[in-house]
């Protein structure tokens, strides 16, 4: 293609061989390890504090590493994990309805329509159960059932009851229980904590990462911070369409630095588009609000039969609705995986049987079970998302069928990573949703919080040693270095020029025109003309920024603008390189749906012999250059997915 | 509908502040009260004006980052609901609303509406923790915890540590947030070896940042977005006593 150039394959991935169940055992035994009267003159710099970051720098402080935390929030709990509200996955088999870690193992690999690593998906699911043992011991008060034992719940993908949760607000606890080990590691002195920093950039010497420079966001003070190793844990990108579940800060910045300085950025193309979500209900919306994947297991989708059927929902007869996730897929239901039920929600709205303004939606009813477990049961189940819905959108779902649309949820793309967890610049590790290693194609509800925190308590503790342990032959580097005066001096001069355009725009007009590029073309259906005129308009808004956008303020203090400035820049080069990998992936596979490769009832048609393989892009600042990682299935056999 | 707002500018925390009156028209009932200063953001910007500072991120009322004062009440009007949650249906054409930051000695302005809340962060890292290193924990399912008991900690840890408690309460004080904490932990089986030097790590942290003492006004629980009740603060007070008599620290009793 025009667009891009092929490199080198990647070779190795660092994962263990030998039978699957003992690969991570192995590796671990085989690390080096660092004595403890050492770790404590290694820094390790760990950016974001979310259930990755958090859980990362409270286990590696307790392990006896110096720590510097960083996060663009005031405080580190309100990093966007604490958003999640559905639940988080274990191979617990607390049910004994037949899990097992090889199941989720199976289902995590499948679900991600073979577009995963199985060595890595393998370890996810054998230290799953060692996470719900670490929150219970840190005090989650997850659901319990009367004999005080945890209780569980289904999700979607799976046929068997793994999900643990705490109400509709999982996130919140899971992350406030990594977040105070992180507050007790700051209080004993162990982790330098700086809320409202955010790392611009990447600093590289020799080769190896040994640094962020960071900006101040109270001072606007920008200093270079230097260390043994860099741990990025900045979260997901889905911020690229400006309109999406995520904080409004969510940014790809990070990231898209450190690619920038050499990190492989891979699968950028793969974005996990959420079945359930409050419709968009005007020109002024600022983002989308999740409805917890869990309402699926109490709540039914359907629209009505006919085209255009106007009528309110309580006056369509039964015989006159289409309950078209329970027709078309009898075995999974409503709880098919999440890019099925998007996909089937857009279908059912592009035939016109879509419900509410533009008809842009589709009911989520909950009449059948609130007849049939009563009112109160489905209050203690989903209380506060019911309220939640009924102050964005005014209307009380206990009455009426709540209306739902697909949105951006979630991004399986992600820095490149091998098996322990390093990019492809030593000394720089990626964890959380800033990888791209577990989900493949498409993730599995419950199953980042339960990745998260795999990362962060269990992986990266036990990898990240091993690099350090030949950190005392690295050199030492100090402020003076030209390539951290270097990266420092680049940050300023950005920082100048977004200040000095002084145009004619605001940052969120180019924000909100490229969200809507971006959710025309590479959003839910994908084709090669609309994905290279969305590369032609990209490219020309970018230029347009440059030229015309206004940046009130200086850099001297808190400035919200520019802080916005900096990460709609780099999502315009993110942006473009997403299109350039979904244009080559001429396949469709989980979240990426190709409108010119589907099987005859439009089901994704994946083409494995031309694309089982991790798309891991390198930065050149002309035409990227892709390396190809192939997957092999030794374990998980792929065939179609199906979950009829 | 078309409104006046009355916003509360201070350029640094040097700066004394000021409030200023703005036009806002055609807001529509159902944009969210961020997204309406979002359209008076963006006007400002075209007009080469400072946009108006203020603290945001979920607008999903989880994260706890919003914190206006609303017509003098934290939050707003709408009960259990943050800032971000609140949308302009609960406003009617013609109004005129005031907006300001918390206001605690505790809670330094930053710049207009954005306070600085890091006292909360320290109350925390003063006690409000298990301590249970990663890898030491047992199998989850040998303590099991009585559903009352998981379900009322839970109720307590659902504070988002937005402050609005403080911002609320004439002394400034931060009780309602430090008992809440208090409160789920002492409610769990693994929460009970540090349960006394817990809570006189936290309430020391929690004077020494310069929040108030708490009377029993009640204006926290009114105001705060989560529900957290009153009476934690009295759990939190028993547990405190028992902590500071001189028994509770003796092994075995
Ligand atoms: C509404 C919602 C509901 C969800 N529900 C579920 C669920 O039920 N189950 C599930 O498994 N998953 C769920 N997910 C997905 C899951 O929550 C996320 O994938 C996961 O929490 C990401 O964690 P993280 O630690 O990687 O990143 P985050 O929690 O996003 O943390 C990122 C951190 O990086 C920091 N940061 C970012 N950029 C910079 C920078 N440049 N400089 C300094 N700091 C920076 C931020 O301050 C923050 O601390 C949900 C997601 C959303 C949006
Ligand atoms: S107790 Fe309520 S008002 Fe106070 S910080 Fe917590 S959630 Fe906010
Ligand atoms: S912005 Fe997160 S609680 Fe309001």
């Amino acid at each position: 293609m025009d667009l891009y150039t092929e490199g080198d394959p990647i070779a190795d991935t660092k994962a263990p061989d030998g039978p699957i169940e003992t690969r991570w055992e192995r590796r671990r035994f085989e690390a080096k390890l660092v004595n403890p009267a050492n770790r404590r003159k290694l820094t390790v710099i760990v950016v974001g504090t979310g259930l990755a970051g958090g859980s990362a720098a409270a286990t590696l402080a307790e392990q006896g590493y110096h720590v510097k935390s960083y996060c663009y929030q005031d405080s580190p709990r309100r990093a966007h994990s604490i958003a999640a509200q559905g639940g988080i996955n274990a191979a617990k088999n607390y049910r004994n309805d037949g899990d097992s870690v090889h199941r989720l193992f199976y289902d995590t690999v499948k679900g991600g329509d073979f577009r995963s690593r199985e060595s890595n998906v393998h370890r996810l699911a054998e230290v799953s159960v060692n996470i719900i043992d670490q929150c219970v011991a840190q005090g989650v008060p997850f659901a319990r059932e009367y004999g005080g034992l945890l209780d569980t719940r289904s999700f979607g993908g799976a046929q068997v009851q793994r999900t643990f949760y705490a109400r509709g607000q999982t996130g919140q606890q899971l992350l406030l229980g990594a977040y105070q080990a992180l507050e007790r590691q700051i209080g004993l002195g162990n982790v330098e904590m700086n809320a409202r920093h955010e790392m611009l950039e990447l600093v590289v010497v020799d080769g190896r990462a040994r640094g962020i420079v960071v900006r101040d966001l109270v001072t606007g003070e920008i200093t270079t911070e230097l260390a043994d190793a860099v741990v990025l844990a900045s979260g997901g990108y889905g911020n690229v369409f400006y309109l999406s579940t995520n904080a409004k800060g969510c940014n790809v910045t990070a990231s898209w630095r450190a690619h920038r300085k050499g990190a492989h950025f891979a699968n950028p193309c793969y974005t996990q588009i959420h079945p359930t979500c409050i419709p968009v209900s005007g020109d002024h919306q600022s983002k989308l609000t999740l409805m917890s994947e869990s309402l699926r297991n109490d709540g039914r989708v359907w629209v009505p039969k006919a085209k255009g059927d106007n009528r309110a929902p309580k006056d369509i007869p039964e015989d006159e609705r289409d309950y078209y996730l329970e027709r078309i897929y009898p075995s999974f239901g409503n709880l098919v995986p999440r890019d099925i039920a998007s996909r089937a929600a857009k279908n059912v709205c592009d035939e016109g049987r879509g419900v509410g303004p533009g008809g842009l939606g589709v009911y989520l009813d909950f009449a059948d079970a609130i007849q049939r477990l009563g009112r109160k049961a489905i209050e203690a189940k989903y209380g506060n998302l019911f309220e939640m819905y009924e102050r964005i959108t005014g209307d009380d779902p206990y009455e009426v069928p709540m209306r739902i649309y697909p949105a951006v949820h979630y991004t399986m793309g992600g820095l490149w990573v091998d098996y322990d967890l390093q990019s492809s610049i030593p000394g720089l590790f990626v964890i959380g949703e800033a990888n791209f290693s577990d989900h493949g194609a498409n993730r599995l509800g419950a199953s980042a919080l339960m990745q998260g925190l795999a990362d962060g308590y269990f992986v990266l503790p036990n990898t990240l040693p091993n690099y350090l342990a030949n950190a005392g032959s690295f050199e030492k580097v100090d402020a003076s270095h030209p390539d951290v005066v270097a990266a420092r001096a680049a940050v300023e001069e950005r920082i100048q020029k977004l200040l000095s355009i002084n145009g004619d725009r605001t940052v969120d007009s180019f924000h909100r025109e490229l969200g809507q590029i971006m959710w025309e073309h590479c959003g839910m259906e994908r084709t090669e003309a609309g994905l290279r005129k969305a590369i032609d308009e990209i490219r020309a808004l970018r230029e347009q920024f440059w030229q015309r956008v206004r940046v009130p303020g200086d850099g001297e203090g808190l400035n919200q603008s520019l802080e916005k400035a900096g990460r709609v820049a780099d999502f315009f080069e993110l942006a473009e390189l997403m299109c350039i990998d979904a244009l080559h992936r001429e396949e469709s596979c989980g979240g990426h749906f190709r409108a010119e490769h589907q099987t005859p009832d439009g089901e994704a048609q994946r083409d494995d012999d031309r694309f089982a393989y991790v798309a891991a892009w390198e930065y050149t600042g002309d035409q990227p250059v892709l390396h190809k990682e192939d997957l092999q299935f030794e374990y998980v056999h792929p065939t179609q997915r199906s979950y009829k | 509908m078309n409104l006046t707002l009355r916003i509360w500018r201070q350029r640094g925390p040097e700066d004394k502040g000021r409030m200023v009156t703005y036009q806002v028209d055609d807001v529509s009932p159902d944009m969210s009260f961020l997204e309406m200063l979002d359209v008076l953001n963006e006007r400002l910007i075209l007009q080469g004006e400072e946009p108006v500072a203020f603290d945001h991120d979920c607008r999903e009322g989880i994260c706890g980052m919003c914190s206006l004062m609303i017509n003098g009440e934290a939050h707003g009007p709408q009960r259990g609901t943050t800032a971000c949650q609140l949308h302009m249906r609960q406003f009617s054409d013609g109004d005129t609303i005031d907006i300001e930051p918390w206001r605690a000695r505790a809670f330094p302005v930053v710049k207009d509406l954005v306070v600085n809340r890091n006292a909360f962060d320290k109350i925390i890292a003063a006690g409000g923790y298990i301590t249970a290193p990663t890898g030491s924990a047992p199998e989850a399912h040998s303590v099991p915890v009585a559903k009352n008991n998981a379900d009322a900690a839970f109720e307590s840890a659902a504070c988002i540590g937005c402050g609005a408690c403080v911002a609320a309460c004439p002394n400034g004080s931060g009780m309602l947030f430090t008992a809440a904490k208090v409160t789920q932990l002492s409610l769990l089986p693994q929460g009970q070896p540090e349960r006394y030097t817990r809570v006189i790590g936290m309430v020391d942290a929690h004077d020494e940042a310069g929040f108030g003492g708490c009377t029993n006004i009640g204006e926290c629980a009114a105001a705060c977005p989560k529900g957290i009740p009153l009476n934690t603060i009295g759990r939190l007070n028993r547990d405190y006593l028992k902590a500071t008599s001189k028994r509770a620290g003796t092994p075995g009793s």
